[in-house]
């Protein structure tokens, strides 16, 4: 949702550094300036703190899915606009926008794939579109995936990156939370597993249903997951919040995932587990 | 002492009026027949205001400082209510409270959201905000009415789960979380009633159940009216225009299939009455959770999925997917 917004303008305004476009990237943990290419070319990984920079979906299906074995499913789901909703301007051309401007129709894809030879179901969120809120689109396709997992006994692997639930579809979306956790529970009783790679942000609605659910909860290293927003948090209880809350690194310390995970490690990790868990290897 | 809302000020009036002419305890017909026409223009008033409610003035009545709450229903609705403690992992969450309660002879699982009235009661109910733990129990406590094959009613009035450190900490997403999962498959039926104010995933986390109810005043929202506003409008005094585009009252919920059925309030709202409230809740449930017992096991849970699965908005999209740039796999 809206807490993550960042102000585009702030560099620019002040006008004493002019940096060439995409040439450079600041680090928003360290605050180094890195050449991109770099950090492209270092899977989209700080050189110096290590953190790892938002993926689009298509890299992240490139780091983990075997050359050619990603199929998609129920790529022509659309929402719709239950509640009229208008802001600023109405949800419908919101919508549309996003789509322009990612190429994509919603905020999750969803298919099946290969990683190592080990088949999986998949959905990656896509913060890129509305923020990777869910609405009733991204519970739909998750509810899918799983029922497609659960018919072809695969795990299924969900990437999470998400402001939460999706607000201009209003309670319909805060009930995508009871309907994906209920799509889950039935992929328990058919003991298949749940594995979860939250990444850099994931909050809200997404995080209090999908997300805390996995078997088993990977994290890439410093993302910043929780329920509630740190803004939020912070005009609640009208305090500064302590260095590093809500990180992985802090989650992992309270117990509430089982690994960071860098990336270059990531696809080998995800094979073993998996195997661990049961998921046969084809040749 | 009764409280007014803004919206109520016209009332006030009136019945202040009316107070000063009783207390002058004239017998004087003239004065007489003045109570008796200001009594009955109040009356009018009362119910030409609330018959023109807007989503904004709702959600006040919703959040009302004397709107009943759990505690109310089950000393109005119950015979015994043995409540239960603690989530044995942490502490004993006060904005959320469970227990047995014998109900119509039936021995059910009343839990619920607990804001208190008073100010001393409210912070120690952390004004119906909870924590993990109070998930935590909430969930024991249905785990626990699973075992002995009862039902669980639930009752939600909440602004919302705690957002603070400790709640973080404690894993307040994956507690939430949890109750979504357990609720979807508990094997015994659950009947939750939005009485006062829904306030998103907190809310939820006592919601996934077989029958859901929402008092005619009640509100149920993905976010506050104050907190969308202040995101989409940056603007939180833009709140009466965001309760109304959320869409959160009784009659447009009962629209989008969220919730069964909306339980009629006493004029004036719940607080008016809370005598009547009780009942007409006691009769609501009544009639459904009849109908629920008379369900096999497989059949109950079966419609549960079906319900919350079939929540949302979509279609296939027509316009060929060229238009667009089509995602591509290695």
């Amino acid at each position: 949702m809206g807490w993550f917004k960042r102000n585009k303008n702030k560099d620019s305004e002040g006008g004493s550094i002019k940096i060439v476009e995409g040439m450079w990237v600041k680090c928003p943990f360290c605050r180094a300036i890195i050449f991109k290419r770099e950090i492209d070319r270092n899977l989209k990984v700080c050189l110096k703190c290590q953190y790892h920079f938002p993926m689009t979906v298509e890299e992240r299906l490139e780091l983990i899915a075997d050359p050619d074995s990603f199929q998609e499913w129920d790529a022509d789901l659309i929402p719709g606009d239950p509640l009229k909703f208008h802001d600023s301007q109405p949800y419908k051309a919101r919508v549309e926008k996003a789509q322009q401007k990612t190429g994509k129709r919603e905020a999750i894809l969803t298919g099946k794939c290969q990683i190592s030879g080990c088949a999986v179901a998949l959905g990656i969120f896509d913060f890129s579109f509305m923020g990777g809120s869910m609405g009733s689109v991204v519970g739909e396709k998750i509810c899918r995936a799983v029922d497609q997992a659960i018919l072809e006994r695969m795990p299924f692997l969900l990437i999470t990156t998400s402001g939460g639930a999706r607000m201009q579809e209003g309670t319909l979306s805060l009930m995508q939370m009871a309907k994906t956790a209920s799509a889950l529970a039935k992929l328990q009783e058919a003991k298949l597993p749940f594995i979860v790679l939250l990444t850099d942000p994931t909050f809200g609605g997404v995080t209090a249903s999908v997300a805390m659910l996995g078997d088993l909860i990977l994290a890439e290293p410093k993302a910043l997951i929780g329920f509630a927003g740190p803004r939020v948090i912070e005009q609640t209880i009208k305090q500064r919040l302590p260095e590093g809350f809500q990180r992985a690194e802090f989650l992992l310390e309270h117990g509430m995932i089982d690994q960071i995970v860098e990336r270059k490690t990531l696809k080998s990790r995800l094979r073993s587990l998996m195997v661990h868990c049961g998921t046969s290897v084809s040749a | 002492m009764r409280e007014f809302l803004e919206f109520e000020k016209p009332l006030k009036e009136l019945e202040e009026r009316i107070a000063k002419l009783v207390k002058a305890k004239s017998k004087k017909a003239s004065v007489q027949d003045a109570i008796v026409k200001h009594s009955e223009q109040l009356t009018k008033l009362e119910a030409e205001i609330f018959s023109n409610l807007t989503p904004w003035q709702r959600s006040q009545i919703a959040r009302h400082p004397q709107r009943p709450s759990i505690s109310d229903y089950v000393e109005h609705m119950t015979d015994e209510f043995q409540e239960m403690h603690g989530d044995r992992l942490f502490g004993d969450d006060q904005a959320i409270i469970g227990g047995f309660a014998l109900w119509k002879d039936r021995s059910v699982m009343m839990i619920g959201h607990e804001k208190g009235k008073s100010l001393k009661e409210r912070m120690r109910r952390n004004f119906g905000m909870a924590k993990p733990e109070g998930y935590r129990k909430a969930l024991r406590l249905m785990k626990l009415a699973e075992r002995c094959k009862r039902p669980v009613i639930t009752f939600i009035d909440t602004p919302g789960a705690y957002p603070g450190i400790d709640a973080e900490q404690r894993g307040q997403s994956e507690a939430i979380a949890r109750n979504l999962l357990e609720m979807a498959r508990l094997q015994v039926p659950i009947l939750a009633v939005v009485t006062g104010e829904g306030g998103s995933g907190g809310a939820l986390a006592l919601g996934v159940a077989d029958r859901v109810f929402m008092l005619e005043h009640s509100i149920y929202s993905v976010i506050s009216p104050e907190g969308c506003a202040a995101i989409l409008w940056n603007d939180p005094s833009k709140a009466s225009e965001a309760a109304s585009a959320l869409r959160m009252t009784a009659p447009e919920l009962l629209k989008l299939k969220v919730i069964d059925e909306i339980i009629p309030e006493p004029l004036g709202g719940a607080h008016r009455d809370p005598v009547m409230m009780a009942k007409r809740l006691s009769e609501t449930l009544e009639t459904h959770i009849r109908e629920l017992q008379t369900m096999k096991l497989p059949s109950l849970l079966k419609h549960r999925e079906d319900k919350f699965r079939s929540m949302g908005v979509w279609s296939t999209a027509k316009t060929p997917v060229t238009q667009m740039k089509a995602v591509t796999a290695s």
